[in-house]
């Protein structure tokens, strides 16, 4: 849980330091969108897609030893750069943790100045779908 | 008469729209939404401030001195838009809300006493979907139904095949007389003139028009046409109906309520005459009022000199734009409005909405609430800019240099 909560802290000091400037916390947004590991092109159907994003977001999950490894993607840069954060605060936690955290870091970096009201309605569907995978791991570990 | 740009003073005219001179996102604000909402011009601030520091009472009810004096500058309004549309009596000019109101106020009560099953009504596939709903909405009660005309690859309207979907069953021809997506111009009164050859009623959505171009309503020989106060620099919550009387007499209010009656008895209620039966309650009384001062506005500038100014910021836009490398213009019609909808190949639309904003740059990025022309045209949406009369040259070579930067970047 503690490890969430870092990488969020980490986010938030990162983009303090961008001193509220809207055009390099873009710059920064595609930066980190371009580090997110290719998605695999099979991948890439109907179904992965997270409903509720105005641009398209792939979304897939896979549990190992106890911890969920999320992928993701969009078609747009920007899309693709704030989902790289998501998976970045998300990714390695056991599906208890994913379930239980409180993703607060999108109202500390002042995420819809950047994106509009939108599309962060599309980061809550976004959200919403990785803990959903979570859930479902949950249930399969417990049965 | 051939105008240029030199007529208009660009710089004192942009004084009038204080909106403008202001930073966003700490870059001096470049508003190229026109085609969404115009800006407001100081006349109109000025004149909603008198109204309601000054004259502020309810209109055609009170015998006092306030109540005279918004219900005779109400009516000046009135008489103001049947000019600037030339209709023969300004009791043929019903004020709603806006074009949406409008379309949907002759949607029902015209389509409500004047349509079957298997009549038909004709639409164009680049309708705005407050042209194209209501008819639906109507069509779905009355089990009538909805034939489009096509575009070419330009985006314009395939005369042609209009002419082929028009029969004895067509009730209703509506359309728009400038595509807010693309910028088309449409060949209105060939299209009234056609669909009057079948006696169908005919509806003009000029709400991108009447900022642009001179509207005459006796020579389009429509029987309907609406528009909005907001996108022709005017206040919002105001919209024109123009309706011809015949048929305004002919059928029912849309809103029952005060100032549309007659005698209201529990036996039976009568109506009152046109406009005021389609004017049900307290309208927009202010803004209606403020309106005047936006028709005013225009009528001092003149269309001539509004549309060649426009017209001329639209060719140095189109040229600078034609030499990006990757610019893929959507709507490419022989007589087009100022109005540019554009993708830059591989990058997606929202990513160059959003980094111009960051610019200070205003462009409205998705479907422009065209969603049927979208899906025809096989995209989910365009950056579109529009420019309007106090819009530079100066601005569009600040946009054009965002855009080499933003394509540089995201490539
Ligand atoms: C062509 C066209 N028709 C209708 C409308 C709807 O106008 P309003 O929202 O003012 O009712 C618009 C506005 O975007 C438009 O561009």
């Amino acid at each position: 849980m503690n490890q969430i909560k870092d990488r969020q802290e980490a986010i938030i000091e990162e983009f303090s330091m961008l001193d509220s400037n809207m055009e390099m916390a873009l710059n920064y947004i595609i930066e980190l969108g371009e580090e997110l590991p290719v998605f695999p092109e099979e991948e890439r159907v109907d179904e992965n897609i997270v409903k509720g994003c105005q641009s398209k977001v792939w979304l897939t999950a896979s549990f190992t030893d106890g911890h969920i490894l999320y992928k993701a993607d969009s078609n747009t840069a920007i899309t693709r750069g704030l989902v790289s954060l998501l998976v970045r605060v998300l990714n390695q936690s056991s599906p208890q943790d994913v379930i239980n955290a409180e993703i607060y870091f999108p109202k500390h970096i002042e995420m819809d100045r950047f994106i509009g009201t939108q599309r962060s309605n599309g980061f809550a569907s976004m959200t919403k779908q990785m803990k959903m995978y979570a859930v479902a791991f949950l249930a399969k570990q417990g049965a | 008469m051939e105008v240029t740009t030199h007529d208009i003073d660009i710089q004192s005219l942009r004084k009038r729209f204080p909106v403008l001179n202001q930073k966003v996102n700490g870059k001096p604000l470049i508003y190229f939404d026109n085609a969404a909402s115009s800006q407001t011009v100081d006349t109109v601030v000025k004149s909603l401030i008198e109204f309601y520091e000054k004259d502020h009472a309810n209109i055609h009810r009170g015998i006092h001195t306030l109540a005279e004096r918004s219900t005779k500058k109400f009516e000046e309004t009135r008489e103001s838009v049947r000019y600037f549309i030339n209709s023969s009596e300004a009791d043929e000019v019903i004020f709603t809300k806006g074009t949406t109101e409008s379309i949907n106020l002759v949607a029902h009560s015209w389509g409500s006493v004047n349509l079957k099953e298997k009549d038909e009504i004709i639409l164009s596939q680049i309708e705005h979907h407050s042209n194209i709903v209501p008819w639906q909405l109507i069509a779905q009660k009355t089990g009538a139904k909805i034939k489009v005309i096509p575009i070419n690859d330009r985006g314009e309207l395939i005369i042609e095949e209009y002419e082929k979907l028009l029969s004895p069953k067509t009730r209703l021809v509506a359309f728009n007389y400038i595509s807010n997506s693309l910028g088309t111009i449409n060949p209105a009164k060939e299209i009234v003139t056609l669909a009057n050859e079948v006696e169908a009623v005919t509806l003009i959505d000029a709400a991108q028009a009447a900022p642009h171009t001179k509207i005459d309503v006796q020579d389009l020989n429509c029987d309907f046409l609406a528009f909005s106060g907001h996108k022709m620099y005017g206040p919002t919550g105001v919209g024109i109906l123009y309706g011809r009387r015949e048929i305004l007499e002919a059928i029912p209010p849309y809103q029952g309520g005060g100032e549309m009656i007659k005698d209201v008895s529990f036996g039976g209620t009568s109506y009152n005459d046109i406009p005021y039966k389609f004017e049900a309650g307290t309208p927009n009384i202010g803004e209606v009022i403020a309106f005047k001062s936006a028709v005013d506005f225009i009528n001092e500038l003149g269309h001539p000199v509004i549309e060649s100014h426009e017209n001329e910021l639209l060719r140095y836009a189109t040229n600078k734009l034609s030499a990006l490398e990757g610019f893929i213009p959507i709507g490419t019609a022989k007589n087009k409005a100022s109005v540019i909808s554009f993708l830059i190949e591989g990058i997606h639309a929202y990513d160059l909405g959003q980094f111009l904003d960051a610019k200070g740059i205003a462009a409205r990025t998705g479907h422009h609430c065209t969603q049927p022309l979208m899906e025809y045209l096989g995209i989910d949406g365009t950056v579109r800019v529009s420019f309007s009369v106090y819009n530079t040259k100066e601005e569009i070579d600040i946009f054009i240099n965002a855009l080499k930067n933003i394509i540089s970047k995201l490539r």
